[in-house]
């Protein structure tokens, strides 16, 4: 692997001074600029025919009606698919190669739950069809809820929650509910200081102070500093196991006890449940209660950010105060959705909603499928060789790149060093630009905080070894660029459809909207 | 296992390059007591992919598809005609398994789309700026009044009357969070919105009135005198509009003076998806920029000054503000807010428009039929394609046997509102442009078959 993708097409490539020809289109053969819409056609024009009927008179409407047409262009179903298309040839995405987000559990997305999701008798139902039009879409949300509670150990789960920090929102809320209902006032909420950025946000958000928790040497909670902290003012701990540097947190069971016995809660991020899920049952390590990602573990795509979907798993303790609406099945086999009718009388002690409707409906779909396509020992496999690839990571860059936590074992599934013993003047952002250059999506930086200059890798099970391979030779020489110092490295990436893009001025004077047709 | 490359010989090998004799030596920092022997007991193990979509699709075989039957189901989540390029560009690789774009040099699909997007909104809503969407209607109109306490420093919202009483409840676990006051009581059946009732509610103390447009009950609400009434206390105006195509035949909420106006973006190119994934639209005056929720795309230029987008103003959010974010939102509907940009971009103002105008005329159509039926009136003097008629009897038992003659004929109030039997008789009626003479004709004989 000494020239990796050398064979590869790079743009740049045929005559030395390529780099500097322009041509009259400003495009370069398949990078292909795109305009805005607006740039593309005037408003009053439509893509779209109708079949109007046979009168229609605006009666009734009056005073209510527009003055002006909404000036929005139409373009023809042709230029609207090139539009796209066009567009879409400027992402990177999880089809092109790895996309190694630390965090993010960036796997690939099967079309099997594509195909599913979209059969009519899951797209095209309305969440308020009388339940007797949908004993299927019930059936999908209990068999889902089950698969969720068995892997986790927990007793329950909510399903509604849209992505994750709104499951974190709704798993506080329980703690709140809980303690709330036996006339507890408490105001703290302990936060381990290698927590996702949505922990304290979201415990904040609920009128929690918080307060953090040191890491110790090797990566881990400092288990003394929070026994020394609990108390009577505690309301819980969110703690993300296995954690933001990539390690389980072993004392997590202690942690557990502790808490619980000082009157406390325990909330787990299970952002990253991708490295255990078949191996451990978190409620098997005394969690309250986990939102899963089911665009992380159970493969739901991203989407180009969202949507989501972040059901919440809860204990026994915990259970009584979950949102409306959740499923229940009948003596019969048969799943009856509870909400607001029998809410009052069957779940007097939960705490209303989340949001309108019933979840993620689209979602379930292509997380059951995911989960019954691999089954109890095709999980157990995933977790087993998402932490595998990461190790292999980890260990063939040793010496390469500092690992700050190497020295304390293997990694879960995700791999994380620093920027120690780079050249002066260069920095974790090179090496990300430097992998953008290589046909790679950079790791994810400058995260977690406990690490300087993080660089957090997370491959995913779905990378082949040699997949891996090209990679680590890529972050490699990246390495070794970093420390020489290789200046051409301080202006990557230099092959992208855009260079290094200024984010400053994009933010000293926000330009949110296109105005172009409107006098400056 | 076809999602899992690594074969039993790239493991062994990857071992013996990590110096791990078996896998479960990289699981050493889990306690033994904490380790599962096995595959969980009692569970099925993988099965192929014929298997699972023969599950799937027997479970998908026991719905009754909006599209198999007559159908006027809305009350916030509407059925629109889709065209077939929105779902085809929107499963293209790049855009399906991309992440959010914060390496902005590899994800200018995405992140002109958003610009794009924002546009789109923003001049929908009759707003000056707009967001990269939110996770759907209900959650967006919680963010709204927490950002409206936020800009006016005051904790007490009046949610009027015909906002959507699962909004009314997702505000409301809000508030349990944040110790606001909620005002709001349930709608009453008449033909006109409260409005005298929302502008008396309106007090110093008010942060903001939420006021849905055209409301639960179709009604078209005058916002114009709610917003002069709201900014005379010093209050905010947030408008919530769940059916966006309405926007194509009234008048925009921001134009009225609305100062936040959030929405449901799902009636275009989403789907009805039986709740979700949906998309919540945010649009709200430039000034208020700092105290938004969501992400943002702005535009900039890279360094060789070509034009390009990134995500912006990120010091309000979570990743980099942590307890002091504006919100502990970290996803936005990425997908779904391309979706409706692709459907917004093939109708443009003018498909729009046409749109509304087909939706409006058959719910004319299907009013002045389900008049005709005994006992039957119609509620709204003022409607777009949404309507509330009022029965002799209970609806819910009126839309449960119409579903066993195969009609899907609305949404019973009595399932919105089951704290308010004096609501119980309403039925709310709704209709698109996929309605036909057929279907009107079909939901009118049901009717009359079930009260008969």
């Amino acid at each position: 692997m000494n020239a990796p993708n050398a064979s590869g097409w790079r743009p740049e490539m045929g005559s030395a001074d390529a780099a500097d020809q322009v041509t009259a289109s400003g495009d370069r053969a398949l990078m292909l600029e795109e305009p805005l819409i607006f740039e593309l056609a005037a408003p009053g024009t439509t893509g779209v025919d109708f079949d109007p009927p046979a009168a229609s008179p605006l009666t009734s409407l009056g005073k209510f009606l527009r003055k002006d047409p909404l000036a929005l262009p139409g373009l023809s179903e042709p230029e609207t698919v090139r539009h796209y298309t066009r567009l879409s040839r400027q992402n990177y995405a999880i089809d092109l190669g790895p996309f190694p987000l630390g965090s993010c559990t960036m796997k690939h997305n099967p079309r099997l739950n594509e195909k599913v999701a979209r059969l009519p008798g899951f797209a095209d139902l309305h969440p308020l069809s009388p339940q007797q039009a949908v004993p299927g879409a019930l059936e999908v949300i209990n068999q889902l809820a089950f698969w969720l509670i068995e892997l986790t150990g927990m007793h329950g789960v909510a399903m509604s929650p849209k992505a994750g920090a709104h499951g974190e929102l709704c798993g506080v809320l329980c703690i709140k509910a809980a303690l709330q209902a036996r006339g507890d006032d408490r105001k703290v909420m302990l936060v381990p200081e290698s927590a996702h950025g949505t922990n304290p946000a979201t415990a904040a958000f609920a009128g929690f102070a918080i307060e953090n928790i040191p890491a110790n040497a090797e990566g881990r909670v400092d288990l003394a500093a929070l026994l020394a902290r609990l108390g009577p003012d505690v309301a819980g701990v969110m703690i993300t196991n296995p954690n933001t540097c990539g390690l389980f947190e072993r004392d997590m069971k202690a942690i557990s006890d502790a808490v619980h016995a000082a009157g406390g809660y325990v909330y787990c991020d299970g952002a990253n449940f991708n490295a255990i899920v078949g191996k451990v049952r978190p409620g098997d390590l005394g969690i309250d209660a986990m939102h899963i990602n089911l665009h992380k573990t159970f493969s739901t795509p991203h989407g180009g950010g969202g949507p989501g979907s972040g059901p919440v798993v809860l204990s026994k303790a915990l259970s009584p105060f979950g949102p409306l609406p959740y499923t229940v099945r009948e003596a019969d086999g048969s799943v009856r959705l509870v909400e607001e009718e029998d809410g009052a009388s069957e779940h007097p002690q939960g705490f209303g909603r989340m949001a309108a409707f019933h979840g993620q409906m689209g979602m379930f779909t292509r997380a059951l499928a995911y989960i019954l396509s691999h089954g109890a020992d095709g999980l157990r496999q995933v977790a087993e060789d998402a932490v595998l690839n990461a190790n292999y990571v980890l260990r063939s860059l040793d010496g390469e790149l500092d690992a700050p936590f190497g020295a304390s074992g293997p990694c879960m599934h995700e791999a994380l060093f620093s920027d120690a013993g780079l050249a002066d003047g260069f920095s974790t952002l090179d090496i990300a630009k430097g992998l953008i250059d290589e046909g790679f999506h950079p790791m994810t930086v400058y995260f977690p905080l406990v690490v300087h200059g993080a660089m957090l890798v997370e491959p995913t099970e779905t990378e082949s070894k040699a997949g891996l391979d090209r990679f680590i030779a890529s972050l490699r020489s990246l390495a070794q660029r970093a420390k020489q110092g290789d200046p051409a490295l301080k202006s990557a990436p230099h092959f992208a459809p855009r260079r290094r893009l200024d984010e400053t001025q994009a933010a000293r004077k926000p330009v949110l909207v296109w105005k172009g047709d409107q006098p400056a | 296992m076809r999602y899992l490359p690594l074969t039993a010989e790239n493991r062994a090998e990857m071992l013996e390059q990590i110096g791990a004799a078996t896998v479960d030596d990289l699981f050493v920092d889990v306690p033994v007591e904490a380790r599962l022997a096995g595959p969980i007991a009692g569970l099925p193990n993988h099965a192929s992919e014929m298997a699972v979509e023969r599950h799937m699709a027997a479970l998908a075989g026991k719905n009754v598809s909006a599209g198999s039957v007559p159908f006027f189901l809305g009350a916030g989540a509407y059925r629109h005609h889709v065209p077939a390029s929105v779902d085809h560009l929107i499963q293209r690789g790049e855009f399906l398994t991309a992440y959010t774009p914060y390496q902005p040099e590899i994800a200018q699909g995405t992140l002109q789309v958003l610009f794009e997007f924002q546009t789109q909104v923003a001049r929908l809503l009759g707003t000056e700026i707009a967001n990269a969407s939110m996770y759907d209607g209900s959650t967006a109109a919680w963010e709204a009044v927490a950002m409206a306490g936020r800009v006016t420093k005051r904790s007490k919202a009046v949610l009027c009357s015909g906002l959507h009483p699962h909004y009314v409840s997702t505000i409301r676990t809000m508030a349990k969070f944040t110790g606001d006051t909620i005002e709001w009581a349930a709608p009453r059946l008449e033909a006109e919105p409260d409005t005298a009732g929302v502008i008396a509610a309106i007090d110093a103390e008010t942060a903001c009135v939420v006021v849905q447009y055209p409301d639960i009950l179709g009604r078209v609400t005058d916002l114009a005198a709610i917003a002069e009434a709201a900014h005379a206390q010093g209050a905010l105006l947030v408008a919530v509009v769940t059916e966006p195509v309405a926007l194509g035949l009234i008048e925009a909420p921001g134009n009225l003076g609305a100062d936040i106006v959030v929405g449901e973006g799902q009636s275009l190119g989403v789907g009805l998806q039986f709740g979700g994934p949906y998309l919540g639209l945010f649009g709200c005056r430039e000034k208020f920029v700092r105290q938004m929720p969501g992400r943002l795309c702005g535009e900039t230029v890279d360094a060789e000054g070509r034009r390009g987008f990134v995500l912006t103003l990120s010091t309000r959010e979570q990743h980099i503000r942590r307890e002091k974010a504006t919100s502990n939102i970290c996803t936005n509907a990425g997908l779904c807010a391309l979706a409706f940009s692709i459907h917004m971009t093939l109708l443009g103002g003018e498909g729009l428009g046409q749109l509304a105008r087909v939706s409006h005329a058959r719910a004319q159509q299907a009013a002045t039929r389900l008049a005709k039926a005994p006992g039957v009136s119609v509620l709204n003097s003022a409607y777009v394609n949404e309507f509330t008629v009022v029965l002799p009897s209970d609806a819910r038992d009126a839309v449960r046997r119409m579903a066993d003659r195969q009609v899907l004929g609305g949404v019973s109030l009595g399932r919105l509102y089951p704290d308010a039997p004096e609501l119980a008789n309403g039925l709310l009626v709704c209709t698109s442009e996929l309605t036909t003479d057929a279907d009107i004709e079909a939901l009118g004989s049901a009717l009359e078959g079930v009260l008969a």
